[in-house]
């Protein structure tokens, strides 16, 4: 199951010591039981021994000692939606490189789609990943599988054997389910085998030929434009057929303030609704795509800031549960062209957690909600152990220095593609070291690579 | 044989036609069940025609295709020495665009004393009993009734186990689109056993536990125990991705294979109404295993429409 397991060990960085590593002198920050608080954290055998403000100072006999200089120890990020290039297209992203890139972000656990050639709808594509995975990548790698064959929204998968097979939740890719019959069943026969379906809501006709969000930015670029009612029809369906149904129900990434008004009623009437958001409808917007910029392209699109600050209410709320990276490596001759013709996707595992800081720096959101959305949330709806530091729970942690101001440089991205939204930007706080079971997998350089 | 003798008032089948079990109370079933269990005992000697029937016409009107159902209407009328005509949907008019109650008139017009008829859409029997004067066997209504299959199957249970009440009987498959099911759950209710039903979501009807059942998406919990295991065809259309996404998965957690038997007890039977698809509903090796009774089922089928033929012909007028 823990794909990564064996690769983690692999990139271990230095020798045994006996009694473990101790990390003194952090700040411990814990979504799930709310501590923010100094103090020390231990870890013996990939798992987390001891941890509280007694081992603030004190290290335990014989364990190797980290001073964390007063930075916050945060449990490794668990992204829900990652998508890479592996199989089919690994000039884009391989799961060595994203997990690569995804340990300098301080992503322990990353949720792959299944949106690759060949699709993720067969046992053994499963369990090719897993493999995959198992022999290249430093982080833990989990997948999910094709709600349809092929993704084309005509026949449901074997979810029974995929799930059993370790696929961790239902996914159509960067498409929504037309035939609402046969969403119908996929929320349904999901339903005997618990499985979560995580869709893509998008109206196939109405952002048919569109590139942008509709609205005054689209009129003035003379680009076709997407209405947000593209996105709240199909999820106002699918929770009318999760009504019906039963199944458990995700909306992968929602982007517009009609949509987060839809999860709230369907949370209220106690319905299995939840939702996530991509960090790029957190902190940009429609306006940032200027002149004709394709790497701010993406589906949803950007919408208005009005949109974006409906998203981080819903963040800080709890409405929305998740909040993913969306990382979708694009190569460069996929983006170089006319903003309408050039592809959709912007990678984020690298950026994601100083791009969510952002919101912590302006005082939007605070620091224990973004790890609760980032860790504990996503942690809770796959099913996963991590996203927590307690005693016992396995040590996938993140060294955070949530201060110190850089500027990115998307040459310096692990990423296998460059096309990142924030190049160039202005980010503070990054992460120092990122472990997973204990191992260190990224350690910040703390000076420019070759 | 204590059932055989059955009380006076039972001595009786006051219906002309057989459209449904809905309704049939338990003395009516047993008369039916008795009728037929001396039916079968006296196929199985040399001397098996007899003249109940004789002089009687009976039309065998299949608008669905159908071997063992047909046949056995057929052999069932011979036996009790009516004269039998098959009418096929292929050969008949409805393939020139009659439609289902000009047929009936025309058959009416040829003056049978009983029809039978199998229809794929549910409701068309009882439609076209109400356009003619014999009697109605409903041979199979679409998704709705197929009252032989549940009164041979209830028949079957009784001469294997000795009784129907008391027994838990699991019926796993296509319970949506099954008139088998919807006969059986009826039939088994009414003769006082307990009854499960297994199948994914997908294959289920709403509200399934108001047909009478106890239901389950899970079948290894279902077969818990249980008496008896009755399968259920899945029709090859809905095997690819449209209601179970194939007939692997399918077969891996609703087929009955010897795994899943095994939660059952240890003296349960297993049946299906026919015809099988081996490897997709049932393993092969529990098709033709010693507890399977599906060929009794077969023998049954004649016996139990030699019955019904029977109970009915005693209401037809007399010339």
């Amino acid at each position: 199951m823990n794909a990564a397991a064996t690769s983690a060990r692999k990139a271990t960085n230095g020798a045994k010591h006996a009694g473990g590593v101790v990390f003194i002198n952090a700040r411990l920050i814990d979504p799930s039981s709310g501590r923010d608080e100094p103090g020390g954290l231990l870890v013996v055998d990939g798992k987390i021994a001891d941890l509280g403000p007694h081992l603030r100072r004190n290290a335990p006999e014989g364990a190797e000692v980290i001073d964390c200089k007063g930075h916050v120890l945060a449990p490794g990020i668990i992204d829900a939606q990652v998508f890479t290039g592996e199989p089919g297209f690994e000039h884009r992203e391989t799961l060595k490189t994203a997990s690569h890139a995804a340990a300098a972000g301080g992503v322990t656990t990353m949720v792959v789609m299944p949106e690759t050639n060949p699709v993720i709808d067969q046992v053994a594509l499963v369990d090719f990943i897993q493999r995959r995975a198992r022999d290249n990548a430093i982080v833990n790698v989990h997948t999910m599988a094709a709600m349809t064959k092929g993704l084309k929204g005509e026949e449901i998968t074997e979810i029974g054997l995929l799930k059993r097979a370790g696929a961790i939740a239902f996914s159509n890719g960067k498409s929504s389910v037309v035939n609402t019959r046969v969403m119908r069943n996929v929320l349904l026969y999901g339903k005997d085998f618990g499985a979560l379906v995580s869709h893509h809501t998008e109206d196939a006709y109405l952002s048919q030929t569109a590139s942008m969000n509709s609205g005054e930015v689209a009129a003035r670029l003379g680009l076709p434009g997407v209405p947000k009612a593209a996105e709240t029809i199909v999820l106002e369906r699918d929770v009318r057929l999760v009504e019906m149904t039963g199944g458990r129900y995700h909306a992968a990434t929602i982007s517009c303030a009609e949509s987060l008004e839809v999860i709230r009623q369907a949370k209220a009437r106690k319905l299995p609704v939840t939702c996530g958001v991509s960090i790029n409808h957190l902190t940009l917007n429609e306006n940032d795509i200027g002149p004709y910029r394709t790497f701010f392209k993406v589906r949803p699109p950007l919408r208005s800031d009005e949109d974006r600050a409906a998203m981080i209410r819903g963040v800080a709320s709890g409405e929305i549960d998740v909040i993913v990276s969306s990382h979708d490596p694009q190569d460069a001759d996929d983006k170089r062209r006319p903003f309408a013709e050039a592809t959709d996707g912007a990678v984020g595992l690298e950026t994601l957690l100083p791009a969510a800081l952002r919101l912590y720096h302006s005082g939007e959101l605070t620091l224990l909600t973004i790890f609760k959305a980032l860790t504990l949330n996503p942690a809770k709806l796959l099913g996963l152990p991590g996203g927590r530091l307690i005693k016992g729970a396995v040590a996938d942690l993140i060294l955070v220095d949530l201060d110190t101001p850089w500027v990115l440089n998307k040459d310096e991205l692990r990423s296998r593609s460059k096309n990142s939204p924030f190049d160039e930007s202005k980010l503070q706080g990054r992460v120092l070291r990122t472990l997973v079971a204990g191992s260190t997998v990224y350690q910040y350089a703390g000076a420019e690579r070759t | 044989m204590a059932n055989a003798v059955a009380k006076v008032e039972a001595l009786h089948f006051p219906h002309r036609h057989l459209l449904t079990v809905e309704g049939l109370g338990a003395q009516e079933i047993n008369f039916l069940l008795d009728l037929a269990d001396q039916a079968a005992d006296a196929n199985r000697l040399p001397g098996k025609k007899r003249d109940i029937l004789r002089g009687r016409t009976l039309i065998n009107l299949f608008f669905e295709a159908s071997t063992r159902t047909q046949s056995s209407f057929e052999l069932a009328a011979k036996r009790l020495g009516a004269d039998v005509m098959n009418m096929n949907v292929s050969t008949s008019s409805v393939q020139k665009g009659e439609t289902l109650i000009d047929t009936a008139m025309t058959l009416n017009a040829m003056r049978p004393d009983i029809i039978v008829v199998r229809h794929h859409a549910a409701g068309a029997v009882e439609l076209l009993s109400q356009k003619i004067d014999c009697s109605v066997i409903n041979a199979g209504d679409g998704a709705h009734q197929h009252p032989t299959q549940a009164l041979l199957d209830a028949l079957t249970i009784r001469r294997v186990k000795g009784r129907i009440a008391g027994l838990t009987v699991a019926i796993c498959g296509d319970i949506l689109h099954s008139r088998v099911a919807r006969s059986n759950i009826i039939v088994l209710n009414t003769l006082g056993a307990r009854v499960r039903i297994a199948a994914p979501s997908t294959l289920l009807p709403a509200r399934p536990e108001r047909l009478g059942a106890e239901v389950f998406t899970d079948m290894w919990k279902c077969l818990d125990g249980v008496d008896v295991v009755m399968m259920l065809r899945l029709q090859r259309e809905r095997m690819e991705g449209s209601f179970v996404p194939s007939t692997r998965e399918y077969f891996h957690f609703f087929g009955l294979d010897q795994e899943k038997l095994a939660r059952a007890k240890p003296d349960a039977i297993v049946m299906h109404p026919g015809p099988m698809n081996r490897g997709v509903e049932i393993a092969s090796t529990v098709a033709d295993h010693s507890r399977s009774v599906i060929r009794d089922q077969v023998e049954m089928g004649v016996a139990v429409r030699m019955a019904v033929l029977e109970a009915l012909a005693r209401n037809l007028p007399k010339r």
